[in-house]
């Protein structure tokens, strides 16, 4: 059977093992009217049978999905002739593609090599094989789970306790999820990483100026092996940051200021909603719109004053990059100034302040550190934004701190060198992890800091 | 903010003022306020044009790309006489139907465009002729031949899809050239485009084959389904696993957990991931599920499982924000009525949370929506002109289609991907507007 067909079958299985497991209860207690007899409610009894009946089973399904193309492949090279098996390990991983590439029907038998199609033929074989055992296993422990716990079940059986610990298990798992994502996130990155510094040291990467990942092709080849200083992207991710940042923190405090402090409600209702709108567009849409729009419009009037703007200017890509941000600063800042208490205003305003006098000096200095962790978070979403700068900023490593010229940033770099077929161990693919691990670690950093900060703002005056 | 050594004081310090006169005193309070009145109106003048900056540049980006977009949805056709030719169609009289889909539609197009034009007789000419109608006229004719019986050796009248140079012509996207700077369009086929137009035989018409088909070089061809689809593959399993596991840790974490530093880990953990870049995620998904796990390219399967760790960080936080909005009489009663934990959470407070619980998903699906980064780190950019019809099949996703046109030097190429842009735009405003009134119909104040 296959795999999903073995699914479907198991699913049944486990329906059965509901309903014998209620009516297993239900008959040690002489039906409907014995029910008060039993310590759990029928169903229960049904739950915990369809549980053991189908977890185990999912389990050991799960585990063979996962490494029985590894076990295969490596029982099939093991009977390839001795000069495949010889080869370095990127051929090798060339010629068990193309063995994949046969056993999926991509490529017919008769177009295949022959120690190709030996192999594939084997590998039919033994996973036809596999698939009974995996079959006959699975639907074992089903029934054994199955009949085990409907062995078990009495009046004094306690089936709630068992399925609610079993559930609570579950609750468990799947807030263990966001750990693991953290653990794979960095195992997978940081694995990447030392591999690209293990070819590349690492005062190369992060102090060299030049920035020029084409490896060599062919041995031969002159003048491209390839340099990997990322100074010019860490210098060109703080420019467009740094444009970005200039956009959005003064018109997202004051706007922020201005719905809170001073907008009629009518006025902050409909305006604020119309604000956030900016927050759900996606980003590729503001790519699009820096390219295709304010790029070109920043090249003519760069013209018209005599300046040179290139077509891909960091200018575009910050000034973008800030009107995306600026809901995001605004409504973080919107959220630190309501939380001022207002006896903090009342005071200001009976020493005679103006409103403008209490918000300067008394609301946005006791909102300040709230800000502060806003403005660090919106910093890092900024050195972590993606398409906009992939699709209206260059390629060109360039070391310069003019808006006006191209630039390039982490981002676009990693996508750069990881969009389109590569191979897995050349320094240009790994040095995207390089960089994706400096990423990482940056932002995390702003991160942890900006949270922390807020949140011991939020105690302040809770 | 200005600094405050500089910053003038508000009252005067009262070791001047007693050598003052009241009068004096006046004066200068008098001038000081008529300072600072002037510096509340500016104030206020400040945060009331970054209001209204901000709603500009909300106006100007709908408004740009609405312009460029609208003509999408409607495409340039020719009027043909067309005569399916049975010397051309089936020249050996076989009637099978394998022969009749083989047959050279491309003749049966030219053919048509020389009854119309019978002037044109130079190869180059004609072939400039050719031009003015799409590639993709041709499939249109096989199939409308292959889903009709007895067409062959028939003549009618057909509305044929123009090529995209004479369909940005006729929308006014291009101009007619110049001497010095010629369009794409050449001097003959400007003529003839004319004579077109004068007897009604070029017409703007809805553009279905922007709905209903996949990528295609041609822009004319283009169309948005195939990204439609591989978007609701992707969100559909992102959906399936996200929510489950999102509210299931939410749960724990907000009625079992106890407060101590594992759980304070895990907190500060999912915060954190939830402001981590994208295209981190991607990084992982390329070397866990493609690399370590050897799972597929471009699959809308992979795509949804990298999508669904970007999105629980957003789903947990919005379903224990609605959790802890359950106020705790509810599951003080329900304990006190003899239920179990278990039976608490699930018979009582989940009821009651599930539709701020719903809310946070939609939004999170809205973000997963529009998330382009990650995708193309796991090969959801490769050029497919099929439409998906499994989750397994290569396939990519409305924002990634947008990114792919985007890139294509075709002016046409601009219009499409402006209508992508209002299409994915749609759907958001769909989802939006969903959570918003799930949120005002069932939200409930304690």
């Amino acid at each position: 059977m296959t795999p999903a067909a073995l699914l479907v079958v198991l699913v049944g299985l486990a329906l059965v093992g509901y309903v014998l497991g209620k009516s297993r209860a239900l008959a040690t207690v002489g039906g409907n009217r014995g029910i008060r007899n039993l310590h759990s409610l029928p169903s229960y009894y049904g739950a915990l049978t369809a549980l053991w009946c189908a977890v185990p089973a999912l389990v050991v399904l799960g585990a063979w999905g996962a490494f029985q193309d590894t076990i295969i492949i490596k029982l099939v090279t093991a009977h390839m002739p001795a000069a495949v098996q010889s080869l370095p390990e990127s051929q090798l991983g060339l010629v068990i593609n193309d063995v994949h590439n046969v056993v999926a029907g991509n490529v017919s038998f008769d177009n295949a090599r022959p120690e190709i199609r030996a192999a594939a033929r084997e590998y039919i074989e033994i996973r036809s094989i596999a698939r009974y055992a995996l079959t006959a296993l699975v639907l074992a422990i089903g029934i054994v789970g199955m009949v085990l716990v409907r062995g078990r079940i009495s009046p004094e059986f306690r089936a709630r306790n068992a399925v609610e610990r079993i559930v609570e298990w579950a609750l468990i798992g799947c807030s263990l999820i966001a750990v693991l994502t953290t653990i794979g996130i960095i195992l997978s990155v940081a694995f990447e990483a030392a591999r690209f510094f293990g070819k590349v040291p690492w005062y190369q990467f992060i102090f060299g100026l030049e920035w020029s990942p084409q490896t060599a092709i062919r041995a031969d080849q002159v003048g491209s092996s390839g340099s990997f200083g990322a100074v010019p992207l860490f210098a060109g991710t703080a420019l467009i940051s740094g444009i970005a940042m200039v956009i959005a923190v003064p018109i997202g405090l004051f706007s922020a200021i201005y719905l809170a402090e001073y907008a009629h409600r009518n006025f902050r209702a409909w305006t604020k909603p119309f604000l956030e709108v900016l927050a759900g567009i996606p980003t590729v849409v503001y790519g699009f719109f820096a390219a295709l729009t304010v790029g070109p419009l920043l090249r003519s009037w760069g013209e018209a004053l005599g300046l040179q703007v290139a077509s891909e200017s960091a200018l575009a890509a910050g000034l973008v990059m800030g009107i995306m941000i600026v809901p995001f600063v605004s409504s973080l800042a919107d959220d630190m100034i309501t939380a001022v208490p207002q006896a903090l205003r009342d005071g200001a305003y009976a020493l005679g302040a103006t409103k403008s006098e209490t918000i300067k000096q008394v609301v946005v200095r006791a909102a300040l550190p709230g800000i502060v962790g806003g403005v660090l978070l919106a910093i890092s979403r900024a050195i972590g934004e993606t398409m906009i700068v992939v699709m209206a900023a260059g390629l060109a490593a360039n070391l310069t701190a003019n808006p006006f010229e191209a630039v390039t940033t982490v981002t676009v770099q990693i996508v750069t060198l990881l969009v389109g077929d590569q191979e897995f161990d050349s320094p240009k693919t790994l040095a995207a992890f390089a960089l994706g691990l400096v990423l990482f670690l940056v932002t995390l950093a702003l991160n942890v800091l900006a949270l922390h900060i807020v949140k011991k703002y939020r105690e302040q005056y809770e | 903010m200005s600094d405050p050594v500089t910053r003038p004081p508000l009252v005067t310090p009262p070791a001047t003022s007693a050598r003052r006169t009241p009068k004096e005193t006046q004066a200068r309070v008098a001038l000081s306020l008529r300072r600072r009145y002037w510096s509340e109106l500016r104030f206020r003048a400040y945060g009331l044009s970054a209001v209204l900056l901000g709603i500009v540049f909300v106006v100007f980006l709908f408004g740009t790309i609405f312009m460029k977009g609208a003509s999408s949805f409607r495409q340039t056709y020719i009027s043909l006489d067309v005569f399916y030719d049975p010397a051309i169609i089936d020249p050996n009289n076989t009637h099978k139907a394998e022969d009749i889909a083989n047959a050279d539609y491309q003749a049966i197009v030219r053919a048509s465009l020389r009854a119309r034009f019978p002037a044109v007789e130079s190869r180059k000419d004609i072939r400039d002729l050719t031009r003015i109608v799409s590639g993709g006229a041709s499939f249109d004719l096989r199939k409308r031949v292959l889903n009709t019986a007895g067409l062959v050796g028939q003549r009618e009248t057909l509305w044929l899809l123009a090529s995209d140079d004479v369909d940005m012509l006729m929308k006014g996207h291009i101009g007619r050239g110049t001497a010095a700077d010629p369009g794409p369009l050449g001097e003959n086929q400007l003529v003839w485009f004319d004579q077109l137009v004068k007897s009604n035989a070029l017409e703007l018409r809805f553009n279905k084959t922007f709905f209903t088909h996949g990528d295609s070089r041609e822009p004319e061809q283009a169309g948005v389904w195939g990204a439609v689809m591989g978007s609701l593959f992707t969100l559909a399993i992102t959906l399936v696993l996200s929510f489950p596991i999102g509210v299931a840790a939410a749960i724990y974490l907000e009625e079992f957990a106890l407060k101590n530093r594992w759980t304070d880990l895990i907190e500060v953990n999912i915060n954190n991931l939830a402001a981590v870049p994208s295209i981190v995620f991607g990084l992982l998904g390329l070397a866990v599920f493609i690399g370590f796990f050897g799972m597929p390219r471009s699959a809308p399967l992979v795509g949804a499982l990298v999508l669904t760790l970007l999105t629980l960080p957003t789903i947990i936080i919005a379903s224990r924000a609605a959790l802890k909005g359950v106020p705790p009489s509810i599951r003080e009663a329900a304990l006190g009525m003899g239920a179990s934990k278990i039976q608490m959470v699930t018979h009582h407070v989940l009821p009651l949370a599930m539709p701020g619980m719903l809310t946070g998903t939609i939004i999170g699906m809205a973000r997963a929506l529009g998330e382009t980064a990650p995708l193309l780190m796991i090969g959801m950019v490769a050029f497919i002109v099929d439409v998906p019809k499994s989750v397994t099949d290569p396939a990519t996703v409305l924002p990634v289609q947008v990114f792919l046109w985007s890139d294509s030097p075709e002016r046409a190429f601009v219009e499409r991907t402006s209508g992508a842009i209002i299409v994915l735009l749609g759907f958001l405003v769909v989802m939006n507007a969903t959570a918003v009134v799930l949120r005002n119909k069932f939200e409930r104040r304690w």
